[in-house]
């Protein structure tokens, strides 16, 4: 590593000559004030928020997008710069709608946060009048042009990092919005509703649809039974929205949460993770056994489901029959469950609480029904999980310990692998491994699928046999992937592919402010759960074996056909309805 | 003495003549392309950093520097470009360059295609000029047909594959990587420098960006030599410039005038002076991103550097002269409109800048502004110019800047009251 040594604010100090003026202040306690720039993103430096004073230089430069060089004079906080940033953010919000009171990012929000910090308490400039429309045209997202401040961070995930690339910037000057292609609305584009966008904004520009007071509106109904699943991922994530370090676990804090919400049973996701396996795991194996399309891919992640059915269609026969978790539990929430807690299922209502926003659009895909009824019915974010808890002034940190509910509460280790990218794989292979070798599998950890690569793989022996399986996370490597696959190279049998970079604990609906480092921090939070589990692997949940024996009898039965398993949509066409 | 003997001339030609293929070889045309090829490229590089040409769209970046930091470049493919996408308002001396004398300007770019490696190039011409780029396309098929562009120009083993590109109407293409985002096909904004085009351009490739005029110019530096060149200017503004002459002159048109003649001289040598019974009340040097100069200034001689000590911005070397039945506002208001129509959008303090600039503007020419809105020009105005992304948002403030420095008592006349009239606008 080369060294520069430079001089901030009168200051001499030494560092990597690598470094932009920002992260070089920033290496040296000081934080200069920015907005467009976002840690795992390319440096746009079109904010201006960051700019800073280098002597010998005439005008001012964006310290994002300048980097330190040996014997660089720097002012951070000069006249001129305190003088410029302040016009920069005010010209920012008198384009900005002052409705931060009642703004879904009031506490969140990267510019409030800017203003507070500078103390700006009169806005000086003329306001917009003219409104633009919101589209709020999905079930899902929620576009407010009128608070975009046009970063450009929403176009990077969207483009970059998930190349799926359906916003842009349109128009120019004063009239520059960021949208959908032509100006379109979010349902009639090929939007995957990943929420990788609400990440990213700033502000509340783009964000989930809020179905909170539709769970209260259900719990308070006493006619109602409410059952709540709680997806893998948002047990180390939960904690952030109550300040707490980013890969807190509060698995059980989390259940007893739920329980005070006034949920009338309190399951988990992960059981079904664990049905998902058995039913994966076998369908592999019938894959193997019967010629079937191969390489199989797995079917968890409702983001990539729709990215598949709109930009590959034709790989859509690769892709295993399963429902994810949510909707098989949904599925025997309203049946296996109904039939024997004696409630009918026409009055129970399934609740889930998802790291995800695309998990909302699975709910309500016209097929998920097979219950005979919705089989899920209201999806909310860790988010919206988060608030509410906030509004019933429940003490998260404060909150006693309490296990799930029986019968859908009991999880493995394996099943909470589903949060991490890799963790469906390395959970079927725990599975695969023993049903299909007979013997008990002595190291529990498949380490090749661990770990932030985009695409990982690793050749597995089951009895004799060597199968190729491969992993990927984020659409970006999704699509690699898939061109891997068309291109015939990689001769793999069994595929991970999750939507979101990290897999779930990176979903889109987890709480603002979601970086690599903090994906990487609830990856290993992850495997420290799987790791404190009694039971790890999947077909020894008893309650699994319990569901089989009385309900379903066996994998890939007629009762699993009917319940557990589904068929996509060729999309194609471009529009998202 | 200022006054430019014929045989001095770079762009040796009377207004409405055009020359074609055969009378640019009579006057000796491509001779200096043949006098480049003989040598290694580095010979040409060294007169053209000796002569200091220095780059005519506005910048004035040396442009010997340049080329060397394109030929200097690692990565072997390599591209030219000339920037003809001559869209600053009151500028038209690169359409007289390219309708009247097109074959300097391709010889100039076949030179410095060779000088920096590059074998394949465009010139990419702005939208509202389509009898040039119609005129442009002839010449280059000409000189294919005469072997003086394509493959294996003269028999020497270089090529040059060179394009013409329209542009699609927008100002802000005429900022280089803006350009060349436009080239490619990309929306047309401009892109974070470092990198510059030298080193990741066009497609990401070492890419020489250069003004015509600039180009045009080198055909002559390399058949008379640098110093030849030097001697024309001054010190620190070598060679002659093309200007841009309008306003309420008599005499409207392009002029070539050596470095270092003065504003005063430009506007009563070539423009006839101020029209009867008519004085100069300000000269808006450099186009809409120029400046507002008051007629006490125009004593500064035309030199890049005694120009910028006095706050002057050549530019593109466009002049238009306001007389004394001129507003100075309104004069404003329409550059602002100009900003306001062509800023791309992308950074704050252009965009929001402008909408509030414009807005105050406007209540001033309606006799509703305060004292209060003086300042508040100021403030926009200087942080677009201190904090702006690219040159259009940096330059988008200059004339209103310097017209509140020498006419602030227009404004101060305008006001309606002395107080902050804030409640008025929220």
């Amino acid at each position: 590593m080369q060294t520069v040594q430079i001089n901030l604010n009168g200051r001499d100090v030494v560092v990597n000559e690598d470094l932009s003026i920002l992260e070089a202040a920033k290496a040296n306690g000081i934080r200069i004030p920015s907005l467009c720039n976002h840690t795992d993103q390319d440096v746009k430096a079109n904010c201006r928020v960051c700019v800073v004073e280098v002597e010998g230089v005439r005008n001012l430069v964006a310290s994002c997008s300048t980097k330190v060089a040996e014997g660089m004079k720097i002012r951070t906080d000069s006249p001129r710069v305190r003088s410029a940033v302040r016009t920069v953010v005010e010209l920012i919000l008198a384009d900005h709608p002052q409705e931060c009171l009642t703004c879904i990012r009031n506490g969140t929000c990267e510019l409030q946060e800017l203003s507070q910090r500078l103390g700006i308490s009169n806005v000086r400039g003329r306001k917009r009048h003219d409104k633009l429309p919101i589209d709020d045209s999905t079930n899902v997202l929620v576009r407010d042009p009128n608070k975009c401040i046009k970063c450009g961070r929403c176009v990077e995930a969207c483009n970059n990092i998930q190349q799926v690339g359906i916003l842009f910037t349109h128009y120019r000057s004063t009239d520059v919005q960021i949208t959908p292609e032509y100006g379109k609305s979010l349902s009639e584009v090929a939007c995957v509703l990943c929420g990788q966008c609400v990440l990213a904004c700033p502000v509340g520009a783009i964000y989930e649809k809020d179905n909170t007071a539709e769970v209260w509106d259900v719990i308070g109904d006493p006619k109602k039974h409410v059952v709540v699943q709680v997806a893998p991922a948002v047990r180390v994530s939960i904690a952030e929205e109550f300040g707490m370090p980013p890969g807190s676990i509060s698995t059980l804090k989390m259940f007893s949460a739920l329980r005070m919400l006034g949920f009338d049973r309190v399951f988990d996701t992960n059981f079904s993770a664990d049905l998902t396996i058995m039913e994966e795991g076998n369908e592999l194996l019938h894959r193997i056994q019967n010629g079937g399309v191969l390489p199989m891919i797995t079917s968890c992640s409702p983001g990539w489901i729709k990215y598949i059915e709109h930009y590959y269609p034709e790989m859509l026969p690769h892709v295993s029959s399963c429902k994810s978790p949510q909707q098989m539990f949904g599925a025997v929430a309203k049946t296996y469950y109904a039939e024997k807690s004696g409630v009918p299922a026409e009055d129970i209502c399934v609740v889930s609480i998802m790291p995800c926003t695309a998990k909302k659009y699975e709910a309500a895909r016209p097929e998920m029904n097979d219950s005979g009824f919705q089989d899920v019915d209201i999806v909310l974010t860790t988010r919206e999980f988060g608030r509410m808890i906030k509004q019933a002034g429940i003490e998260f940190d404060d909150l006693p310990d309490s296990e799930p509910d029986s019968p859908l509460g009991k999880s493995t280790g394996a099943a909470a692998l589903f949060g991490a990218t890799g963790g469906v794989m390395e959970a079927a292979l725990r599975t695969v491994y023993e049903v299909v070798t007979g013997e008990t599998l002595e190291k529990m950890e498949f380490e090749d699928v661990r770990g932030f690569e985009g695409i990982k793989s690793a050749s597995v022996n089951l009895a004799g046999q060597n199968v190729n399986v491969a992993v990927s996370h984020g659409l970006s490597n999704a699509k690699q992937m898939m061109e891997m696959i068309k291109s015939g190279e990689g001769d793999y049998t069994f595929i991970e592919v999750m939507c979101c970079p990290g897999g779930c604990i990176g979903g889109g609906g987890q709480p603002y402010g979601t970086t690599t480092d903090i994906r990487k921090k609830r990856i290993e939070s992850i495997y420290e759960v799987d790791r404190n589990m009694p039971i790890r692997k999947s077909h020894e949940n008893p309650e699994i074996k319990e569901i089989y024996e009385y309900f379903l009898i066996a994998p890939l039965g007629e009762k699993s056909h009917k319940l557990l398993h589904t068929k996509y949509t060729d999309r194609k066409n471009l529009t998202a309805k | 003495m200022n006054k430019l003997s014929k045989e001095n001339y770079i762009f040796d030609i009377e207004p409405d003549k055009y020359i074609d293929l055969e009378g640019y070889r009579a006057m000796g045309g491509f001779s200096a392309l043949k006098k480049a090829l003989e040598n290694e490229p580095s010979v040409s590089i060294e007169e053209i950093k000796k002569s200091g040409l220095r780059g005519r769209g506005g910048a004035a970046f040396p442009t010997g520097i340049k080329l060397e930091m394109v030929r200097k470049n690692e990565e072997t493919k390599r591209y030219i470009v000339c920037n003809a996408d001559e869209g600053e308002p009151g500028t038209f001396k690169d359409r007289f360059i390219m309708r009247h004398l097109p074959y300097q300007l391709i010889e100039g770019i076949a030179i410095a295609a060779y000088m920096v490696g590059a074998s394949k190039g465009y010139i990419y011409v702005r939208h509202e000029y389509p009898e040039v780029q119609l005129k442009l396309r002839e010449s280059l098929e000409a000189l294919k047909n005469a072997g003086l562009l394509g493959n294996n120009i003269m028999g020497t083993g270089f090529s040059l594959d060179l394009h013409i590109f329209s542009g699609a109407g927008s100002y802000l293409c005429g900022e280089e990587t803006a350009l060349l985002s436009s080239i490619e096909g990309r929306k047309g904004r401009p892109r974070v420098k470092p990198p510059y085009p030298t080193q990741s351009g066009l497609w990401g490739k070492p890419t020489l960006i250069n003004n015509v005029e600039t180009l045009a110019n080198i055909p002559r530096i390399i058949e008379k030599g640098a110093d030849w060149y030097a001697s024309l200017g001054t010190e620190n503004s070598s060679g002659t410039k093309l200007i841009s002459l309008s306003g309420d002159v008599n005499n409207r048109g392009i002029a070539e005038v050596p470095f270092g003649i003065t504003f005063a001289e430009i506007i009563e040598q070539f423009g006839g002076g101020p029209l009867p019974r008519r004085s100069v009340k300000a000269v808006n040097i450099g186009g809409a991103s120029g400046v507002l100069v008051p007629p006490e200034m125009l004593d500064t001689p035309l030199d890049y550097n005694k120009c910028a000590e006095v706050g002057i911005t050549i530019g593109s070397g466009a002049i238009f002269v306001l007389d004394d039945t001129r507003s100075i506002i309104k004069n404003v208001q329409n550059r602002v409109k100009f900003f306001l129509h062509e800023s791309c959008g992308k950074c704050t303090p252009c965009r929001e800048g402008l909408r509030q600039i414009d807005g105050i503007v406007e209540d001033f020419l309606e006799e509703k502004a305060a004292k209060s809105d003086i300042e508040s020009l100021e403030r926009y105005a200087v942080t677009m110019q201190q904090a702006s992304f690219c040159g259009l948002g940096q330059a988008a403030g200059n004339s209103l800047v310097s017209s509140l420095v020498h006419y602030r008592k227009e404004y101060e006349e305008a006001c309606v009251n002395d107080t902050d009239d804030v409640e008025k606008k929220a």
